[in-house]
């Protein structure tokens, strides 16, 4: 028993790290807010269907913005469909309370309306280690999760 | 609880191209009893439409392929379709969430969809409802 308060009491507190740290906002809050015994993966789905959009969209980002020609002019990358890309990973990680990330994309979005090259390659780098360090988060997150359901039996 | 029994009086349709948003709109709308189908554009809209299916909310995104949600509200309200059609949409320009509202909507949400935003349209429909209960 006293290992299973333990376990909770960890999880308490790194859910709080991940929202005083800036990873997660309230939006997070609210999915949580919407999982009951009738859905009780519902969170664990809606942020499985956020890293599969990610994913997709950093390969189309890497792919517009393609870092193996670093001479790359202004004039050969298509800034319309990098802000396309960019409006779409911002929308989803705003949808799950990914904070950090939506805050890059903001960023990124920004340089694609100036057409700024050097920015947009920057903001690729940052959104990429954003999206990794939630990724981490939410998974070992979810990792907790299970183990207190399997020591609670 | 008056929340959620006005709510299974209510029927719903979710226009949105993005899995992982019509997974949250679908569930919030659930979660409050509002049945709920889903469609994944404009044209799917239409269509269902004209099938005669009717719902008393519409969830309209914004950018959608084939058939955005502009020309889905401008088709839906030339056919007669006087359901509460909320725009909900991460754009953010004025003239643009102007132009949505222009093609007949009756309101409008920024992305995400959250369950206070729920309870505001929801009261739009009946402003018997109010958000205290739960």
């Amino acid at each position: 028993m006293d290992g299973l308060v333990q376990l909770q009491k960890q999880l308490v507190d790194y859910t709080a790290s991940l929202f005083r740290e800036g990873f997660l906002d309230d939006q997070f809050n609210q999915l949580q807010q919407l999982q009951d015994e009738s859905n009780p993966e519902f969170v664990v789905e809606v942020v499985t269907l956020f890293f599969e959009d990610a994913e997709r969209l950093l390969n189309e980002l890497s792919k517009t913005l393609d870092s193996s020609f670093p001479n790359r002019g202004q004039a050969s990358i298509d800034f319309k469909k990098l802000d396309a890309h960019v409006h779409q990973l911002k929308g989803s990680s705003s949808s799950i309370g990914a904070q950090r990330v939506h805050s890059v994309c903001i960023s990124f979005r920004n340089s694609c309306e100036e057409q700024n090259v050097e920015g947009c390659l920057k903001n690729l780098q940052q959104v990429r280690h954003e999206y990794s360090l939630v990724k981490t988060k939410l998974e070992t997150l979810f990792r907790m999760e299970k183990q207190i359901l399997e020591a609670a039996g | 609880m008056a929340r959620r029994n006005f709510g299974t009086q209510v029927t719903a349709l979710v226009v949105d191209d993005n899995a992982l948003n019509q997974k949250i709109h679908q569930r919030l709308l659930e979660s409050v009893g509002v049945r709920n189908e889903v469609v994944t554009n404009g044209k799917e809209a239409v269509d269902i439409h004209c099938h005669g299916k009717r719902f008393d909310l519409i969830l309209m995104d914004m950018d959608m392929p084939i058939m955005n949600g502009i020309q889905a509200t401008k088709e839906l309200r030339s056919m007669g379709i006087g359901s509460m059609i909320v725009g909900v949409s991460s754009r953010c320009p004025e003239t643009e969430i102007r132009k949505f509202m222009e093609s007949g909507l009756n309101d409008y949400h920024e992305k995400p969809l959250n369950t206070a935003k729920l309870n505001s349209i929801l009261h739009k429909m009946n402003p018997n409802f109010t958000s205290n209960n739960k």
